[in-house]
């Protein structure tokens, strides 16, 4: 299924700043950056709950937030883009 | 039922695949041209000379992500294998299946039967889609003549007899199979089969396909643990992989045939995308391939209802569910192999 990872980071100390960047490392191993602080993971259900758990372990509940919306197998037709386009979309023919 | 998740293709020839935080990285001199987690994907196939880092390769076998390296022309080099082949009794099994004459008999027939049954069909459709610009007399004749070969088939009993009619019936398919080209007929027809090298366009596309189906066969056969070297009617040869050749029969029909088929008739293949060589073999050239690739990964993303099994699923698992099947049998879990029957 396709979810969309979206967090906010308090980036106010170093500490926030490393915060933020383990968020993004981990949502880039299970999907593509399409936005800044937006990635879309094609994941199984297996993956996403290690995903979740992954994300919380290193976030701060009190400061940070974090957000996922999961928009099921048929997601293509749920998506749409305008502008320029930062990843390879998976639902499409991946050609390079 | 798996989920059959995105092939991503590497058709550019001078670019490196390397690994970073699980993604596949595409590098082309210092630019970044793609990035790609390898969870959303389900196999790599690279078409670039300058290959992949060991570490990639690594990563792939353990995830369980197919990559497969081939030559910017297209010849097959070599496969990544994980740890997936872990069911020894299951290979057992299948070395003893195919030790056995008598049960490596019924499972030849059952793949010649399910090539012949789609060949049929693949004549049938044509009639029925087309009546007005095929040439319905011939269909006619040489679909009954399949027909004939399917009862022949059924009480046929030795390896030998079976290939004689096997060889028949392709003759007699492939003598109707001009008819089924309905545009541009200056540049693609179909007299006979030539391979090794491919001497006409329509050859040329058809082995590229071919190739494309079996070596989807053989990650299937990899995929549900069975040994895609060992086969039932192909003899073994080094470095053959026979049951991949076994099980692709019943897909070259519908899957191959009528694939390559469409991409002709509707244009998508073209006269400019073939080269022809010294030898007189005739080839596709890069953006053929490319054409070629990226329709069939639109072709194996559209679904399909399985005869047997009775559910939804994409055609590029039926390769996988055929195999699926084979190994349910060799286990003693089914009485009998269903072919892949396509009407």
């Amino acid at each position: 299924m396709m979810v969309v990872v979206a967090y906010d980071v308090n980036t106010e100390t170093p500490e926030g700043r490393k915060r933020l960047r383990a968020v993004a490392k981990i949502s880039a191993k299970y999907g593509q950056r399409v936005q800044n602080s937006v990635f879309e993971c094609e994941v199984s259900p297996s993956d996403y709950l290690m995903l979740v758990h992954d994300l919380v372990e290193v976030m701060d509940q009190e400061r940070d937030s974090l957000r996922m919306y999961k928009l099921g197998a048929k997601h293509s037709s749920k998506i749409e883009q305008f502008g320029r386009r930062r990843h390879l979309p998976v639902d499409d023919v991946m050609l390079i | 039922m798996r989920q059959l998740l995105n092939t991503l293709f590497v058709t550019t020839e001078d670019v490196y695949l390397s690994l970073e935080n699980d993604n596949v990285v595409v590098h082309q001199d210092d630019q970044i041209l793609a990035k790609v987690p390898l969870r959303s994907i389900e196999s790599i196939l690279c078409f670039s000379y300058k290959g992949a880092s060991p570490s990639l390769m690594g990563r792939c076998g353990e995830l369980g992500v197919g990559l497969s390296f081939y030559s910017p022309r297209g010849r097959y080099y070599c496969s990544i294998l994980g740890e997936n082949n872990r069911n020894v009794l299951l290979r057992r099994a299948q070395y003893r299946y195919a030790d056995d004459e008598v049960l490596s008999l019924t499972l030849a027939k059952s793949f010649i039967l399910g090539k012949v049954f789609n060949s049929r069909w693949v004549l049938e459709r044509a009639k029925r889609d087309h009546a007005l610009r095929v040439n319905v007399k011939r269909l006619s004749e040489q679909s009954e003549r399949l027909a004939h070969s399917l009862r022949d088939i059924r009480g046929c009993e030795s390896m030998e007899a079976l290939r004689g009619i096997e060889g028949i019936a392709a003759k007699d398919y492939f003598y109707a199979f001009d008819d089924l080209i309905l545009k541009s007929k200056d540049d693609f027809f179909f007299e006979e089969r030539t391979r090794r090298p491919p001497l006409d366009k329509m050859n040329a596309l058809l082995s590229f396909i071919y190739s494309v189906v079996t070596n989807d066969c053989v990650a299937a056969l990899q995929g549900v643990g069975l040994d895609p070297y060992v086969g039932f009617m192909h003899v073994d040869r080094p470095g053959r992989a026979s049951l991949a050749l076994d099980l692709v029969e019943e897909f070259r029909p519908v899957l191959a045939d009528r694939f390559a088929l469409t991409l002709v008739n509707t244009g998508v293949v073209q006269s400019k995308d073939f080269e022809q060589r010294e030898n007189g073999g005739v080839f596709l050239t890069d953006s053929g391939r490319k054409a070629v690739l990226s329709s069939w990964q639109k072709r194996k993303m559209e679904l399909i209802t399985h005869p047997f099994l009775q559910e939804r699923i994409s055609w590029g698992l039926v390769p996988y569910v055929q195999a699926l099947l084979l190994a349910r049998l060799l286990r003693g879990d089914l009485d009998a192999y269903p072919p892949f029957f396509w009407k």
